[in-house]
């Protein structure tokens, strides 16, 4: 293998995975502080309970999402250093400012949030969870904001051929994060919900099988489960509002990547979604496909009009040449690209079913949290044996959406890290290949180490962590409320809860 | 003081922050087979940092964005010239962070015995990468014109580079020891004393090489001050463990700690990374430097950001402030 295609599957890998726990810690960190917030306000038990419970659980999850984290902030310099010399200026500083406005907080806030329950006071140790939760966001919205640059390259002057920031308020209100922000909060929130739903109904399921249990207990899933419904059912419907204005945004800034969502040949007005593909996808030619499509819908989706116009790959082919060039340069550096001819249109399979697969999914989670709150309503819980084992499988779905959402987006922008700007709302003149980012002066058998190592031990801890959920659901509430000491070992020097 | 150079000054001095915080940690992980006879005693040790060692974690991650953000062209050099030792760090930080928190997750001794294996081992290998990776920076690199490594990744096998791993190596497992005797009570704290006196000169002796290498060849006349306030206060520190004053002794490894800083960024300067094939090749902080109105952003990011990050992290330390002994770890509480 060539030493892009090393680089870029483990950037592939790593990234999804590290986006497999970050909606989960952002969404999940966010209720268990409205969770605490509850109890703060009533003082019933239940709420603390289900503090404790799910606070644990998120906590398995925040591990996760910080040691992979860091793999990705080193990535951009180890395997992509062309990519780092050529953005520094912009992407660096939304980096550095995730570093000291966000994390810093996080990391301080959750250390105290878990071993401060008995030495702080209520109020203090309410307003680290939010604290914590919060900065969540706030970090989600600075890498989107690096993110948004690479697919619509604002607030820069191109000095020496190289982008230059002229304006840090552009970079943050670029409207591509502006709209990829919410869109991504609101999957966070997706993955929470079907997570609440899906373990609170195995608990109720188990709860029905030993009938014994006190009826609290009950009370406290059958919450946890319609707050996940309510939460997956309001998620996504902040999916379809954000994910229509991100689509017409991307009809205009990277028109190739729509057309090749839709695997849409040639220019069509009015244009038809397509709702599925049968024909060759795989054969990265858009003229095989054949689809089922609904008249008129693309063209909404793009300019919020049934009858407008939506280019198709091959109409949109020669412009990108006439606008980026026929050829990679002839640069050493390109290895097998030097002097290529460059293919402007992006892995169509990829792109089309993970734009169906991200949306599927989405829809699939949202089916499932309405079901819940009828099936729930009035206290009620249906009896059945299909049903929790459903509920549980359904917590992959939004997980699903997300990764796929993802790989869309990233392998919509190919042939570019940096995508080009064709419209007069952002910078044009500014764009990079994916082939000359990454990191000529590595060998391929380091890269190739780093893509083993990562891979195997991100395997092994996905294994654990799911080992570890899966016992402290089982565990139930009693195996995260704090350990009361008997008596006669108390004394003034408070032990730690939470303990390590 | 130009912004490159202030930016310069700030990047060590997180870096400075990284090494203080993070080495107690890593060493506090070291120690763990040392000074933790039984299960109780390593929870001890290990409860000594739970709080604390996210945070201190995110002074690294803040040290490497903030040079990817004020100087890329150091950040990609650097990075990706140190491909396998940083990947070697990166893998031994997941195991760490993992370890601290899942280690008490699950009540069976073959469980933790598998998490302590990894906290010790990635406790001693991290210092070392970092070690290795600062020295490359500071006694240079095989550079090209491009800021592209010449050679395999075995030409960071140097003798300065192998002494930076094992000065930052040898500076944690004492400072953990230090750390250890000021945060413990009991039989833990008199252990970690002992240790600290026994072996606190030869632990340090790869920090003094170090110190010279940078210092006799191409060091300022100016930079032997701090190596020399350096050299005194790690030698008042370890003093003070004498007379058991263990928070004393902490503080003057910091400033010792500081002293090595300086010395090392100071013979640095005007330079980040040194080539080794041309001078004309070496990066310095004006060529890598982002554009002044990058760093003035970041620069009034970093006014506000850094005090209330000093100020909310220093009241951590304050609400974990007591002494741990094994009478305040709770009975273990896993399903």
């Amino acid at each position: 293998m060539e030493l892009l295609d090393i680089a870029r599957w483990q950037f592939g890998i790593t990234t999804v995975y590290h986006f497999l726990m970050v909606p989960l810690t952002i969404g999940l960190s966010l209720l268990v502080a409205g969770m605490q917030t509850a109890w703060w306000r009533t003082g019933n038990e239940r709420y603390l309970k289900m503090t404790r419970f799910w606070g644990k659980l998120m906590m398995i999850n925040f591990a996760m999402g910080v040691v992979t984290g860091i793999v990705q902030e080193f990535q951009f310099g180890m395997a992509w250093s062309e990519y780092s010399r050529f953005v520094g200026d912009v992407f660096g500083a939304p980096l550095a400012m995730e570093g000291i406005v966000a994390f810093f907080v996080e990391s301080t806030f959750l250390g105290l949030w878990i071993f401060g329950w008995d030495r702080l006071s209520k109020g203090v140790h309410l307003a680290c969870a939010w604290a914590f939760s919060l900065a969540t966001v706030a970090s989600a919205y600075f890498i989107l904001a690096a993110n948004s640059w690479m697919q619509h390259p604002v607030g820069i002057e191109v000095v020496d051929g190289r982008p230059r920031m002229n304006s840090i308020w552009a970079v943050m209100t670029n409207n591509t994060v502006l709209a990829a922000f919410p869109h991504t909060i609101f999957g966070c929130f997706a993955v929470a919900g079907s997570f609440l739903i899906g373990i609170a109904a195995y608990k109720i399921a188990e709860h029905h099988r030993n009938s014994g249990h006190d009826d609290e207990d009950r009370k406290l899933w059958h919450g946890s489960m319609r707050l996940g419904a309510w939460v997956g059912v309001i998620a996504f419907a902040g999916l379809a509002l954000s994910g229509d204005v991100q689509g017409k945004l991307m009809f205009e800034q990277q028109p190739m990547k729509m057309a090749s969502a839709e695997a849409l040949c040639h220019t069509e007005q009015p244009a038809s979604f397509s709702i599925f593909a049968y024909g060759d996808v795989g054969r990265q030619n858009c003229e095989d496909v054949k689809s089922f499509t609904v008249p008129y819908i693309l063209s909404y989706l793009a300019n919020g009009d049934f009858t407008s116009e939506v280019k198709g790959v091959q109409a949109l082919v020669p412009e990108y040449q006439a606008a980026y060039g026929t050829h990679y340069p002839d640069d050493a550096r390109l290895g097998a690209f030097a002097g290529q001819p460059i293919d402007y249109v992006p892995n169509l399979p990829a792109t089309y079913w993970g734009f169906r697969f991200m949306i599927g999914f989405g829809g699939m989670a949202a089916l499932g949290a309405v079901a819940v709150l009828w099936f729930t309503r009035k206290g009620r819980f249906p009896k059945g044996r299909w049903w929790a084992p459903l509920a549980v499988a359904s917590i992959a779905t939004p997980f699903l959406g997300n990764a796929f959402g993802w790989i869309f987006t990233e392998l919509g922008r190919q042939p570019f890290v940096v995508a080009p700007n064709p419209n007069p709302s952002g910078v044009d003149g500014v764009w990079m290949y994916t082939a000359s980012a990454v990191s000529s002066g590595v060998t391929p058998g380091e890269m190739l180490t780093s893509l083993i190592a990562l891979t195997a031990v991100y395997g092994v801890l996905a294994c654990v962590e799911i080992f570890l959920i899966v016992r402290f659901v089982k565990g139930g509430v009693a195996a995260t409320m704090p350990h009361e000491p008997p008596d006669d070992e108390k004394s003034d020097d408070d032990t730690l809860s939470f303990a390590y | 003081m130009d912004l490159p150079t202030f930016w310069f000054a700030l990047i060590a001095l997180l870096w400075l922050g990284y090494l203080f915080l993070e080495g107690f940690d890593f060493g506090v992980g070291m120690l763990l087979p040392v000074l933790g006879r039984d299960e109780r005693e390593r929870r001890v040790l290990i409860n000594t940092i739970g709080p604390v060692w996210d945070g201190n974690e995110v002074w690294l991650i803040v040290a490497i964005g903030a040079t990817f953000a004020a100087f890329p062209g150091w950040y990609a050099a650097l990075l990706s010239t140190t491909y396998l030792p940083l990947l070697l760090l990166l893998l031994m930080l997941i195991g760490r962070g993992v370890a601290f928190e899942y280690r008490g997750k699950v009540d069976t001794a073959r469980w933790r015995r598998t998490w302590d294996v990894v906290i010790v081992t990635a406790s001693w290998i991290a210092p070392m990468m970092i070690g290795l990776v600062l020295s490359a920076s500071v006694f240079g690199l095989p550079l090209d014109a491009n800021g592209d490594r010449v050679g395999g990744p075995l030409v960071l096998l140097t003798l300065p580079n192998v002494l930076g791993a094992l000065a930052v190596w040898g500076f944690s497992f004492l400072h953990g020891a230090v750390f250890l005797s000021l945060k413990t009570a009991g039989e833990v704290r008199e252990r970690a004393r002992k240790f600290a006196l026994r072996f606190g000169a030869p632990l340090l002796l790869p920090v003094i090489g170090l110190l010279l290498l940078a210092q006799l060849p191409q060091g300022d006349p100016w930079t032997w001050v701090p190596l020399g306030v350096a050299l005194a206060a790690a030698v008042a520190g370890l003093a003070r463990m004498i007379s058991w004053r263990e928070g004393q002794a902490f503080a003057l490894q910091g400033i010792a700690l500081a002293g090595v800083v300086v010395t090392l960024f100071g013979a640095l300067w005007p330079n980040v990374i040194p080539s080794t094939l041309d001078p004309a090749w070496s990066l310095s902080v004006a060529d890598t430097a982002s554009s002044p109105y990058t760093l003035t952003v970041i620069t009034w990011v970093a006014a506000f950001g850094t005090p209330a990050v000093l100020v909310y992290q220093g009241w951590t330390y304050w609400v974990f402030r007591k002494r741990i002994g094994t009478q305040h770890i709770p009975p273990v509480h896993a399903p």
